[in-house]
């Protein structure tokens, strides 16, 4: 997949990960142009159908990037959030699509090597996936016949 | 008064719907007062013949029940929809696919090498499958095309209402035939039901906090009769269910598996029983959450069970 | 060539179309019966929890989801090698009874009646429940509501729901009844034993004593030699929830009689491509096509060949109404297919009988209704009686639990090619030169399936796809010329 481009949604918790992606920029560090971030307040209220929407619509991965367990602003968001990413990649590989499609990471405020090192990675690991194929059913639920 | 004119059509279901039509009992007789019945296979001898001679618009409604399968049922749900002032999904597998919606884990190849070769009972050693055109001596003979995914009624045609229930529990049958027959109609598009929140509100059981260490299959354990069964362990749904059935497998001691559909507003409720079952996971390190999640052996059969069709996705992918 | 559609066939459970070609002079030239629906359990079922499915194939019918239930629950019992408590067995086999009073008196009155109370050649607008409660009069027609109300709400007691219930697992059942709970039932049941004594007098009264009908009934048209298959308990008795699979021939003489592990030796199925349901036959004796008789492979399993493959009914009243029926047909085995309308009444009347026995047993308000099960899971096969048939639900799953491998033989599904044939042959019958085609007649042909009860939607539990394509091309006379094929 020579031309493939990866499209990434990162949710990125507002205390942490957010500031973290800032630092990654203002450090002038190098990270892959494939992203896009949404800002959320905390990994907490990343519903796992948001991941399923981003994937649903287009996106061919989605990383989740919270405060590491301990340090969530909120206290327990992140536990949270560790708990429904498992459960949502069991579901996601029985419905077909590749548990590798998502990512849960910790970045902190200061961890602007990190957010780069991970934006960087995962992209590789998409770009070796292929594009998703969800995109596909948007097309064929305009027709009601199936060839 | 003119009586009104209703149709009621099954599609992809299983004919519970019409049981659960007949579970008005002797208010049968109340709707045959009211109203004529002009087209209900299960009962009525008018064929697919008489509904194409029907003027559009000419039934005040149709109760159309049954997951859109094939494109017999494409057809009759077109037809009836031009036929018909007010279309309405009559249970599960018209509103979110249902049962039937399962199949959208797997594709019509799949299925097909399944039933015609696989099978152990089948004895087809010429590899022989049903066609849509078959020619027979005497002239040519056709089935419906089936299509790769089940879709819900309203993903085919345009709705006015729905029914929840697999099947609809007689109280909700009845509040959506007494609508129709005062004309006191909610706003379209309405879901019509006696709640609009979670089944929990409903449910007698005891309910403090949920944290789960493990769950349970229900064979493993047999539950307490008073306490909230998803706080014992069991997956028990009602927590992403919309009310209005009465509780009713709870209070057989089984869980809730989810046949109303989603909570008023709720767009996937797959996702939102996810969300909701993996908070309440009694952990904060890694592996032992794995070691839980791991309890569940059908994420996506148990969290889809009734509404895989009406999900984000609609189906899985198939490589 | 012209053709005759009947689309779709009315008063069943399912979707069913008759084809009927004629030739120049009028008379039939073949008939097709397709059934066009199908969903696919066999295959979606797979990657399931085995504990789910007594409530996902259940959904395979909404008219008889007790009989899937209760197959799938007792192939989870041999799937877990687990076995039921007593008070369990009792409770299931109560539940089902229940149900077959609900189902037996849906299909009298609701689906068969209206061609007799009102009349085969009555307008389709008359031709309906609706008719037959405004002739038979609301005294009746109360009595019908009535019985199913009282019976569903018994099986929404013991099952949890009136439709689709919840109760069944591997082991046993999972809530039991309380004494207030079984007197109302003991009560629901003493009415349904008089219900159904007054559902043979109406039989009596409007079919039996009528000689239009009864020459019916007799008639050759109607009449079809297929073996006989049907549950027998231990004393060759009927038994909808338990036994032996027993078959019968047209001769009388027993074929074999199997336990459910073994019915991959005595049934398998064929595919023709015109119709999504697929035609099981006795292996034993062989595929020799769509005919009757001995040698033919073709057998029933309807109220009436579970009668026929039976020596009796386990119940008093039940058994009296058995021997009459014999005596008026002429001995056993009756080939006569309306006659399974009787037959249907008269396990009407052993289901109630049944469950008046099980609810005055001490142990129904048991509280011990479940063993947990303990060994790893493998294979299970469960086999009851459903109304339309014979029911086999066969699983396989991995050391969790989770379904490998589904296969399932439906009730109806047994009935395929007899039903196929009595329609011909009704249409044969009917359709002469010169004879005008009328609504009624249709019906006529109609009459021809509806003994069976069909319900089309459990038959076509399966989901087949489109490719691959084999079309074969014959000329006139009806030799092939072409055939194409793609994908095979």
């Amino acid at each position: 997949m020579d031309n493939f481009e990866p499209k990434i949604v990162a949710f990125c918790c507002n205390w942490c990960s957010y500031a973290g992606a800032d630092l990654a920029g203002t450090s002038r560090m190098q990270y892959s142009p494939n992203i896009r971030v949404i800002r959320v307040m905390c990994s907490g209220r990343v519903n796992p159908l948001f991941v399923i929407k981003a994937l649903s619509i287009g996106a061919d991965g989605v990383l989740v990037l919270g405060c590491h367990p301990g340090d969530c602003h909120y206290i327990e968001g992140n536990y949270k959030t560790m708990r429904r990413i498992p459960l949502l990649k069991k579901m996601m590989k029985q419905l077909g699509i590749e548990e590798e499609r998502v990512r849960l990471e910790w970045v902190s405020a200061s961890e602007a090597a990190k957010f780069a090192e991970v934006t960087n990675s995962f992209t590789q690991t998409i770009r070796s996936l292929g594009p998703s194929s969800l995109g596909n059913l948007k097309q064929s639920s305009k027709e009601v016949k199936h060839g | 008064m003119a009586k009104l004119k209703v149709a009621l059509y099954w599609a992809a279901g299983c004919g519970g719907c019409e049981i659960a039509t007949l579970a008005i009992h002797e208010k049968i007789l109340k709707l045959a007062e009211v109203a004529d019945i002009v087209f209900w296979p299960v009962g009525m001898d008018f064929k697919y013949a008489d509904v194409e001679k029907m003027a559009d618009k000419s039934v005040d409604a149709c109760l159309f029940n049954g997951a859109i399968r094939n494109e017999e049922n494409e057809h009759m749900a077109k037809l009836l929809r031009a036929k018909s002032k007010i279309m309405i999904a009559y249970g599960s597998c018209a509103y979110e696919g249902c049962i039937p919606g399962l199949s959208n884990f797997y594709n019509r190849q799949l299925t097909f090498d399944r039933v015609y070769i696989e099978t152990p009972s089948t004895e087809n050693p010429q590899k022989i499958f049903p066609q849509t055109k078959v020619k027979v001596p005497e002239g040519e003979l056709e089935l419906p095309e089936f299509y790769d995914t089940v879709k819900t009624l309203g993903q085919t045609v345009d709705v006015d209402y729905f029914v929840p229930g697999c099947p609809p529990e007689e109280k909700t049958t009845w509040l959506a035939l007494e609508a129709l027959i005062t004309g006191k109609l909610p706003p379209k598009g309405t879901v019509i039901s006696h709640s609009v929140k979670a089944l929990c509100e409903e449910c007698t059981r005891t309910r403090e906090e949920k944290k789960i260490k493990k769950f349970y299959r229900p064979y493993e354990i047999i539950p307490e009769p008073e306490k909230c069964l998803l706080e014992q362990g069991l997956l028990c749904y009602g927590i992403a269910t919309r009310g209005g059935c009465g509780a009713l497998c709870p209070q057989a001691n089984m869980p809730c598996t989810g046949c109303y559909g989603p909570v008023e507003g709720v767009v996937d409720q797959g996702a939102h029983f996810l969300s909701a079952l993996a908070s309440i996971i009694d952990s904060n390190d890694p592996e032992e959450i794995q070691k839980i999640i791991d309890d569940i052996p059908d994420p996506a059969g148990t969290f889809y069970r009734y509404s895989l069709p009406d999900s984000l996705l609609r189906r899985a992918r198939i490589k | 060539m012209k053709r005759i559609t009947i689309d779709p066939i009315t008063r069943l459970e399912g979707h069913g179309k008759i084809t009927i070609f004629l030739k120049d002079d009028g008379s039939v030239a073949n008939v097709y019966f397709q059934v066009p629906e199908l969903r696919g359990f066999e295959k979606f079922s797979e990657g399931r929890a085995a504990e789910d499915m007594p409530q996902i194939t259940q959904r395979i019918c909404g008219v008889c989801p007790e009989a899937h239930h209760m197959a799938s629950t007792k192939a989870l019992d041999e799937l877990f090698h687990v076995e039921p408590t007593s008070a369990a067995k009792k409770l299931r086999e109560l539940l089902y009874s229940a149900f077959f009073v609900t189902d037996h008196t849906t299909h009298f009155y609701i689906l068969a009646a209206p061609d007799f109370v009102m009349g085969p050649d009555a307008p389709p607008a008359e031709r309906n429940i609706l008719g037959v409660i405004g002739k038979v009069g609301l005294e009746l027609g109360g009595a019908v509501i009535n019985t199913r109300k009282q019976n569903h709400w018994v099986i929404q007691t013991i099952g949890g729901r009136p439709i689709h219930p919840c109760f069944g697992l591997p082991g046993g059942v999972s809530r039991a009844i309380n004494e207030e709970e079984r007197v109302q039932i003991e009560e629901i049941a003493k009415q349904s034993v008089e219900f159904a004594k007054l559902s043979l007098k109406v039989f009596d009264d409007i079919v039996l004593k009528n000689k239009e009908y009864l020459d019916m009934v007799l008639s050759d048209t109607f009449t079809q030699k297929s073996y006989n298959m049907g549950l027998v308990d231990d004393n060759n008795k009927v038994n909808f929830y338990d036994g032996k699979v027993r078959v019968v021939g047209p001769d009388g003489k027993e074929l074999c009689k199997y336990a459910p592990r073994e019915y991959l030796e005595h049934i398998a199925e064929r595919v023709e491509p015109w119709t999504y349901l697929k035609f099981p036959y006795l292996k034993k004796v062989g595929w020799k096509g769509f005919v009757d008789g001995n040698d033919s492979g073709v057998y029933r399993a309807t109220p009436l060949s579970r009668l026929n493959a039976a020596d009796g009914m386990a119940t008093p009243l039940a058994q009296e109404e058995y021997d009459k029926m014999y005596t008026t047909l002429g001995g056993k085995p009756a080939n006569f297919t309306l006659a399974t309308h009787w037959a249907r009444l008269i396990e009407l009347l052993y289901a109630a009988e049944r469950m008046v026995e099980l609810v005055q047993d001490p142990e129904i308000t048991s509280t011990d209704i479940r063993n947990i099960p303990k060994a790893k899971p493998d294979e299970g096969i469960g086999i009851v009686e459903a109304p339309r048939g014979t029911l086999t639900h066969h699983y396989i799953t991995d050391e969790r639990g989770v379904i490998k491998k589904c296969n399932l033989i439906v009730g109806t599904t047994n009935n395929y090619a007899a039903l196929y044939m009595s329609i011909k042959k009704a249409a044969e019958d009917f359709i002469k030169p010169g004879v005008k085609i009328t609504e009624g007649l249709l019906n006529r042909i109609e009459m021809a399936w509806r003994p069976y009860d069909p319900c089309l939607s459990c038959a076509t539990h399966a989901l087949p796809g489109q490719l691959p394509l084999e079309v074969t091309i014959y000329d006139d006379r009806g030799n092939e010329v072409k055939k194409l094929s793609q994908g095979i």
